[in-house]
């Protein structure tokens, strides 16, 4: 019952991660498919920034099995990438809280580099590497869109009350 | 920790086997309704437009496709009387042949999944027997084949993908051959073929039905560039294929006549 008084809003963060999720499958047109940002994981890094009770590791990990059959990804791909991000956001959130938008993009960026380098050395073992720098764009666009989508999630966040 | 040795864990016994289908299916019947709504809301534009279409547009539209059916019956008459004649050939052959295929109409689910693979989401999945390793074709000739189904979807692996492998033949005069993907749009290159081979641009590639689980004689592609380096054992040989990819919404499924693979029978079992 305490867990009920403590927290609120929990569905606003489900739908969070429900938008992302749709948002990572959206068809764009063109060029654009290959600079979508890495919603997921842009996601779960301000959910583990401002709320570490609420969204951790844990869930990191199941929300990456969830993107892994969604994008029909190897089982545990996306899970570990997430989990790791989460973990090192959990660690340094102290440090990265403090910063402004554009400094955190930078950390944001380290961070997402470790994503999508979990991802390709998975790839690279199980035979099918991504052959292509355009592999990369999803770390550049998900760093420039960072300093936005921070201020929106917080609006968000102030609107819906969650904590 | 834990978390991380998991998904290791979770990714070596995903790679090598299939155990883990079922997680996968569970799970995938969850997000099909994410899937669904994400390929609904960028087709929204595409069907008011086909709300909007004249009576006069659809007459005429009706008009041409009445004519090309007629000429597809004049063909299909041709066809079938070359049928029964291969029937009779192969008869006397006393070789098994593969005719009456089922098949069944899938609608592609618009969405797109892991960035540079080439698989896309079909709307019909175990509950319309669907299995994994179905071959999947469109009006011009292979996409793929099933890799993973559940309920209500199934995922399509593509010939342009890295990990795809179709065994083939030049139609022309039957070189064996295997088409392996690229990892690139409209593009497949053919494995192990001699620089003396006989083999040219423009040459038609069939599946070859080898390997037991693409039936024989489908269209794979069309050669779009030999390349013979001097001193090299094999040459180069891109093929476009004849499927296609991004232009149609529908796919078919096929049930060939005789399932030789044993994939089919895990998945019929499950």
């Amino acid at each position: 019952m305490t867990l009920l008084v403590r927290h609120n809003g929990g569905w606003v963060i489900l739908l969070s991660f429900i938008i992302a999720l749709l948002l990572t499958t959206m068809p764009l047109s063109g060029a654009l498919t290959d600079w979508r940002p890495a919603w997921v994981a842009m996601m779960v890094i301000y959910w583990c920034l401002v709320l570490p009770e609420r969204v951790g590791v844990t869930i990191a990990w199941l929300l990456g099995l969830v993107l892994d059959v969604h994008t029909g990804a190897l089982l545990g791909q996306n899970a570990l990438g997430l989990s790791a991000i989460a973990y090192l956001t959990l660690q340094s959130r102290n440090q990265i809280r403090v910063f402004r938008p554009l400094q955190q993009s930078f950390v944001i960026c380290v961070y997402l580099s470790l994503f999508q380098f979990i991802n390709l050395w998975v790839r690279g073992i199980t035979g099918i590497p991504p052959q292509h720098w355009l592999f990369w764009a999803p770390v550049a666009s998900s760093m420039l869109l960072w300093p936005a989508f921070f201020y929106v999630m917080h609006a968000t966040r102030r609107k819906f009350n969650v904590f | 920790m834990i978390l991380a040795l998991a998904s290791i864990a979770l990714m070596m016994v995903d790679h090598k086997n299939s155990y883990l289908e079922i997680l996968r299916s569970s799970i995938s019947t969850l997000v099909y309704p994410l899937q669904h709504t994400a390929g609904t809301v960028t087709d929204l534009p595409r069907k008011i437009s086909a709300i909007m279409v004249s009576r006069q547009e659809l007459m005429e539209e009706n008009q041409r496709l009445r004519e090309e059916q007629l000429h597809m019956y004049s063909r299909l008459q041709r066809t079938a009387t070359l049928e029964g004649e291969i029937r009779r050939l192969r008869a006397l052959l006393e070789s098994s042949v593969e005719f009456n295929e089922r098949v069944l109409v899938a609608e592609l689910v618009g969405v797109e999944l892991e960035a540079f693979r080439q698989q896309i989401v079909v709307n019909k999945g175990t509950t319309h027997g669907v299995f994994i390793g179905q071959p999947v074709v469109d009006a011009g000739g292979i996409m793929g084949q099933v890799i993973h189904v559940s309920p209500f979807s199934s995922t399509v692996l593509l010939i342009t993908d890295l990990a795809h492998s179709i065994p083939a033949l030049v139609n022309r005069n039957g070189l064996r051959s295997v088409a392996t993907g690229l990892g690139e749009d409209n593009i497949v290159s053919l494995e192990h073929i001699p620089v003396n081979a006989d083999i040219k641009e423009g040459d038609k590639i069939v599946s070859s039905g080898l390997g037991g689980r693409f039936p024989r004689g489908y269209p794979v592609g069309t050669v779009a560039s030999v390349t013979r380096v001097p001193g090299e054992l094999f040459s180069t040989v891109l093929i476009t294929p004849s499927a296609k990819f991004g232009e149609t919404r529908e796919a078919l499924l096929v049930w060939p006549d005789q399932p030789t693979v044993t994939t089919s029978d895990v998945a019929m079992r499950r």
